[in-house]
């Protein structure tokens, strides 16, 4: 009789936790359906309720729900792990501090919902920090790998300081390559160079530096953004095209800065309402995704082998590098990349650039090469 | 007789606090920068303590100002080096303790001027649910238990809506609708999002350009007559909540940040200079009844009460005669200032950058009556609640409340 009765029960407690377990996941379901213009939001708010009520045990399945999740469905479910993690520390309630460890160690999961599991288990175990930042130079999540590159920075500071040249080269060596945000490749090539040694920044971030370049043609009212120049319709870099003032030719420029600018009113002239287009040549060893990240005050288009991959009708209105990211198929050779750049009437000072940077990496930021130098 | 007392206190705690008792969104519940609250300190000090009832720590940074709900204060904040990381944080008012945190990932643009943050409007709320708005357009509706009700990524959706210098117009919670403006060079527009689903009640493109200001309340005869009123690059409008249909319009560039003020029915407008307008909704426009070019303002919103106006300059305060425009009085106080005033218990409270509160005592003639220096790094403006201000730093959010406040 104990032994049906035990039977039973366990049955009942398999059939409850399968229960409960398809009810998870058909809420994460729900909550992974929304969409744009409030897609899906009435059956995702009552199934955030019955996540935010999850056990902390199911923290790591709850983070796994954003692999692959859209953003907005992304923050849903990180809303979610927020509450129940915070009901968790209010109660007392043990968080699984090891599943939490080998998630933020796979790194196929998705970058930010390591990142926020990582930020939970520090908090609860501080020297995991030590543990597992080190190894985290290469990381695809960003925040974990600039603070990775922040303890390879802290090392060559602390080298410098004992005056071991050596060790500090060293050790900015090994952050330059890992470093993703600008300010520490800013420090770090800074350092090098304090230090007697060359640094190659522009290829390391992957910028392209040889254009040929063609203008001014005409911008009057902003009207050459849509107009159609010659350059938009062939790409014959011996012809010569009536620009704005007379006949307009493709000149060579290769730019030496640090971050790839091409400054137009030092290469083609220095007005306003003009228009100039850059082009490059860019050979792929095989077919790949890649994003092109191109950084502007003016008004930007970008085609890649004729296929509009940016456009930004927006002129002086604030500018950081990596502003606008396209992503595009770069075919195996020869890729033909074309760039267009306007310049508006706007004279205040803060209105004079008339620029472009350009570069190609992946999804990461790691640098994409042409395989071989463009002619 | 306690039994009485006590009867009340829970029938307030059923009811609510009247909306003038609370600051639910950018310039408090009905959109002025004045509140009715008595008993507020007329002096602090952080470095003392004097009149500082709690301070709590913010991550990030933000330049959006506390609201007050009930027994709740409510900020944003953003964070990290791309900005891209944004919080909404809520405090249990009496205490200072953190009640809940909430973290969401921008979905949409984050590139801005360092000066400024993400975190840049305020937030609002109709009372029971919160409206957490960022510059990256996206906006969060969250009970004030913290748990999320919606999520839009309105750049998400509409990837030219950015302005890269920073976006910070605050919502506005309106009928049933969280009215958000956003102002750029690409792909402009306002919208009124259903406040229970999250879905788009109405949406209407706006003119190409950069603006920073905030919708704003024009409060009708009878709530059904309210209206909002957007400020653009070629006109002052006014919108029906309900449809966005424009309703009037006044043919003016209007000032890019510093928001529109109503008050008896009369319209405050910085376009160069404060303009001072009738509308006239059966004619569809507005009358301009006067203009005065001595009261052009930088950011901060004018301050209209009791028939006096004030607007905060970079180098002080002015008053003015609301009928006429006539100025009345001028202080010289140390600015620069970005945050819009508060008026409460008789005194304008001027909070600038550098985190120095200069509070002005009004009357025939404005006078500083004290100078409180908080932190630096003070953009939003204050909230003010029963018996407290509270002030927000990119670092801390502060409650000022003299001990024996309520």
């Amino acid at each position: 009789m104990k032994v049906i009765r035990l039977t039973y029960l366990l049955v009942l407690w398999f059939l409850a936790g399968a229960s409960h377990a398809a009810d998870l996941a058909e809420s994460i379901e729900a909550v992974r359906g929304v969409g744009p213009h409030g897609q899906g939001h009435v059956e995702a708010a009552a199934a955030w309720g019955r996540l935010a009520r999850a056990d902390a045990a199911e923290l790591t399945t709850l983070l796994g729900a954003m692999d692959g999740a859209n953003p907005l469905a992304a923050n849903w479910m990180r809303t979610a792990v927020d509450a129940v993690a915070e009901r968790a520390v209010r109660q007392g309630e043990a968080l699984p501090l090891e599943e939490l460890e080998r998630f933020v160690l796979d790194r196929s999961h998705a970058a930010r919902a390591r990142r926020l599991a990582y930020e939970m288990l520090v908090s609860h175990d501080p020297e995991a920090e030590q543990r597992l930042i080190p190894g985290m130079v290469d990381d695809p999540s960003l925040e974990l790998r600039r603070d990775a590159v922040a303890k390879v920075i802290e090392e060559a500071q602390a080298a410098q300081k004992d005056e071991d040249r050596q060790r500090a080269v060293a050790a900015y060596r090994r952050a330059l390559p890992a470093a993703r945000d600008q300010d520490q490749i800013r420090l770090v090539s800074e350092q090098l160079r304090k230090l007697g040694e060359e640094v190659e920044l522009q290829r390391l971030m992957g910028f392209i530096a040889q254009w040929k370049l063609i203008g001014p043609f005409d911008n009057t009212d902003q009207r050459g953004f849509d107009a159609e120049y010659p350059p938009e319709r062939e790409l014959d870099f011996g012809a010569t095209y009536d620009g704005k003032h007379g006949k307009v030719e493709w000149i060579e420029h290769t730019t030496t800065d640090d971050y790839g600018k091409v400054d137009l009113n030092e290469v083609i002239v220095e007005e306003k309402e003009v228009v100039a287009y850059g082009a490059a040549e860019f050979h792929s060893d095989r077919e790949q995704t890649v994003e092109f990240r191109i950084t502007s005050y003016n008004a930007v288009r970008l085609w890649v082998n004729g296929r509009p991959v940016i456009e930004r009708n927006v002129y002086h209105s604030g500018s950081q590098l990596d502003q606008y990211v396209g992503e595009a198929v770069l075919q195996k050779g020869r890729n033909l990349i074309l760039v267009k750049v306007c310049q508006n009437a706007q004279t205040q000072d803060w209105a004079r650039h008339w620029s472009f940077q350009l570069r190609v990496c992946d999804e990461v930021g790691n640098p994409v090469y042409s395989d071989k130098p463009a002619k | 007789m306690h039994r009485f007392i006590l009867a009340l206190t829970i029938l307030a705690g059923m009811f609510g606090q009247p909306a003038g008792a609370q600051w639910r969104q950018f310039r408090g519940s009905d959109n002025r920068s004045v509140s009715h609250e008595t008993g507020l300190p007329g002096r602090f000090d952080a470095e003392t303590g004097e009149n500082i009832a709690w301070k709590a720590p913010l991550p990030g940074r933000g330049a959006s100002g506390p609201i007050v709900v009930g027994d709740r204060v409510i900020v944003t904040a953003s964070e990290g080096v791309r900005q891209d990381r944004l919080h909404v944080l809520c405090f249990d008012a009496a205490t200072g303790n953190r009640l809940w945190h909430r973290q969401l990932w921008a979905t949409g643009s984050t590139v801005s001027h360092p000066f400024g943050a993400v975190a840049a409007p305020t937030p609002a709320s109709d009372g029971e649910l919160v409206f957490a708005f960022f510059g990256s357009n996206d906006l969060a509706c969250f009970d004030l238990d913290g748990n999320l009700k919606w999520f839009r990524g309105l750049t998400y959706e509409s990837p030219l809506t950015r302005n890269d210098v920073g976006m910070a117009s605050s919502p506005l919670v309106v009928v049933d609708v969280v009215v958000v403006q956003m102002e750029a060079q690409g792909a402009p527009f306002a919208a009124g999002i259903d406040r229970k689903t999250g879905e788009t009640t109405w949406r209407i493109d706006r003119t190409q350009g950069s603006m920073w200001t905030s919708p704003t309340l024009l409060p009708g005869e009878t709530p059904d007559q309210d209206l909002v009123l957007l400020q653009g690059r070629d006109a002052l409008t006014a919108h029906d909540p309900r449809t966005g249909a424009v309703v009037w319009a006044f043919s003016v560039p209007c000032h890019s940040t510093s928001s529109v003020t109503a008050d008896q029915g009369r319209v405050y407008l910085q376009a160069d200079g404060l303009n001072a307008l009738r509308p006239d909704r059966a004619a569809g426009e507005a009358e301009l009844l006067w203009h005065e070019l001595k009261l052009g303002s930088g950011a901060p919103s004018a301050v209209v009460h009791e028939e006096r106006v004030y607007v905060l300059r970079s180098v002080g305060i002015v008053c003015a005669d609301a009928r006429d425009g006539a100025i009345l009085w001028q202080l010289r106080m140390k600015g620069p200032f970005w945050a819009t005033p508060v008026l409460a218990d008789g005194r304008l409270y001027c909070v600038n950058h550098g985190g120095l509160v200069q509070v002005v005592e009004l009357g025939e003639k404005g006078r500083i009556v004290a100078d409180c220096m908080l932190e630096e790094g003070i953009l939003g403006s204050p909230a003010v609640a029963p018996g407290a201000l509270y002030f927000r730093s990119n670092a801390n959010l502060w409650k000022i409340s003299s001990v024996d406040s309520p």
